[in-house]
């Protein structure tokens, strides 16, 4: 008995010793600091927290639908494309991978009210099913000499994003421009038709188009979201900064905002530290959203009892 | 503003879904100031009928028109409530506001005018104080109040409400019923849908009980004459004797 607590506690010390390991290599602050002189490392930060940005505004009206799910879904179907993109040999995969996947936002976000035809079930079995059949085919028809190097890279990103080919960054400006434009410009008609689509609807507001316009904009920045933190971890990205903000904010438009102040923090802080302490950046960045998240639940739970 | 004025009239409707048959034979008229009550069993159609004066789903044959100069979309809607609503973050003042957006036009912020039409209904319905307060926070009554400000917002002219007092008490049934008749009286024609036939007898002036086909449309007065009225109130209308 006493010996098992003696070796739990030898394991312990042996982590305890890791992360201590991990920090203190944050001697080299300078030497570190002196990387964000690069302009590749300031390209990717641009990119990283526009995305950030992007996906927390989408991420609020996905989770009030309830799909939040459809992250997961459709970047599985990126992934999936993406390993036909690169065994076909396109050069320019999102050539690709952007339709295939807009294509598939459209139909699961049409037919998602029609709770009959589009269930949970079968979300499951598009997302699943689509990273199988990537991971089989880029293990049997790839001729790349590190394929389980470049499938970890596709399924958990980069060990950094600083891979960002310039027709990567412009499309990442442009598109997070769009994306930020369309959001502030059908606001109120976002809020409308999330609410209440029968009201809106019925009112008047094309809620079908709108349905739509979101299926796109979701498409469009989950494939730009690869890049950063991989398919597998996209998810994080919409869903982490709503759910904080919803802990503690109590109207639509402090939680949009919340939101977004969370996501580019996390995205800032994760990428910061993912170079000092030499971690993914895309599992930094989700550990920060999960630090934030449990920091605003407790933060809800004070506010709610006081 | 001068009464009966036909707002919409509804010639030999057939509705229902993808080409199944819920209802038919319907029609009737709404005029300017009624307070039309739609009644009818789970499955006759009363939903099937909002959606279709809606211009949600489409009649599969007939005809809505609008001879008084509304149309579809300049209708009050006040919906029942749905699931997402339950927990979702939004200030009374940002749903009342919403109620304004299928008008005047695209805006994509509210303008001056819209606020000001907002901050009118919040008042008319005693919802001023809680302005700032979230709608999931607010009682039964205090969010149907919300909903039909927004619907309000859309139009002072007619409204459509969907079982306006499922699942509330029956002290603010009560006051639900009251406020709707204060709107009505203040020139607001209303469409009601409900189960609660005791309380369409004695709240609305016309009646419309929706079956396989169109069993009553009339005053209220012929309607309890009629055997399908007599059937109906004799044994839900207990407490009025």
């Amino acid at each position: 008995m006493t010996a098992a607590l003696l070796s739990i506690g030898d394991n312990l010390q042996n982590i305890l010793n890791q992360l201590s390991s991990m920090f203190l290599d944050l001697e080299d602050i300078p030497g570190k600091l002196s990387m964000f002189q690069y302009p590749f490392v300031q390209r990717a930060l641009i990119a990283g927290l526009l995305i950030a940005l992007c996906s927390s505004l989408l991420g609020v009206p996905l989770v009030l639908k309830r799909f939040s799910f459809i992250g997961d879904g459709l970047s599985h179907v990126a992934f999936g494309a993406m390993a036909v993109a690169a065994v076909v040999g396109i050069t320019n995969e999102m050539l690709l991978v952007l339709p295939v996947t807009i294509i598939t936002a459209v139909f699961l976000l049409k037919t998602g009210k029609n709770r009959k035809i589009m269930g949970d079930a079968s979300l499951a079995m598009l997302s699943v099913g689509a990273l199988g059949l990537g991971y089989f085919i880029m293990n049997k028809f790839s001729t790349s000499a590190n394929v389980s190097g470049d499938i970890c890279s596709t399924l958990f990103g980069s060990t950094s994003i600083l891979t960002l080919s310039s027709f990567d960054m412009r499309m990442c400006v442009i598109m997070s421009a769009v994306v930020i434009a369309v959001f502030v410009l059908f606001y109120n008609k976002i809020f409308a038709v999330t609410f209440d689509p029968d009201f809106a609807a019925a009112t008047g507001t094309k809620a079908n188009a709108y349905n739509m316009l979101t299926a796109v904009i979701t498409a469009v920045i989950i494939v730009l979201a690869m890049n950063l933190v991989g398919s597998l971890l996209i998810s994080a990205l919409v869903v982490f900064p709503a759910l904080s903000a919803m802990r503690v904010f109590r109207s639509f438009k402090s939680v949009v905002i919340c939101s977004a102040v969370i996501s580019v923090m996390s995205a800032a802080l994760g990428i910061t530290a993912s170079v000092f302490i030499s971690t993914p950046v895309g599992s930094t960045i989700v550990v920060m959203q999960i630090l934030v998240f449990a920091a605003f639940s407790i933060i809800g739970k004070i506010k709610t009892k006081g | 503003m001068a009464n009966n004025i036909t707002q919409i009239s509804c010639r030999d409707l057939k509705l229902g879904y993808e080409g199944k048959t819920v209802t038919e034979g319907l029609t009737f008229e709404v005029s300017r100031g009624d307070y039309l009550c739609v009644i009818g069993e789970n499955g006759a159609g009363k939903s099937t009928l909002i959606k279709a004066l809606l211009g949600l789903n489409p009649p599969i044959s007939g005809s809505i028109s609008f001879p008084g100069g509304l149309s579809s979309s300049a209708i009050g809607y006040l919906p029942q409530h749905t699931a997402v609503q339950k927990d979702f973050p939004a200030s009374v003042k940002e749903i009342v506001l919403s109620g304004c957006l299928g008008k005047d036009g695209f805006h994509p912020f509210y303008t001056k005018k819209q606020k000001a039409f907002a901050e009118k209904q919040m008042d008319r319905l005693g919802l001023t104080r809680l302005k700032n307060r979230c709608y999931r926070e607010l009682s039964g009554g205090q969010r149907q109040r919300v909903l039909l400000a927004r619907a309000l917002c859309a139009t002072e002219e007619i409204l459509l409400l969907d079982e306006p007092v499922a699942g509330l008490d029956p002290k603010v049934t009560k006051e639900m019923y009251e406020i709707i008749e204060d709107l009505n009286k203040s020139g607001v024609t209303v469409i009601m849908v409900s189960h609660d036939i005791s309380a369409a007898v004695k709240y609305a002036s016309r009646i419309l009980h929706l079956g396989p086909t169109q069993l009553f449309f009339g005053t209220k007065d012929s309607y309890i004459k009629t055997d399908v009225g007599r059937m109906f109130t004799d044994f839900s209308g207990g407490e009025e004797k």
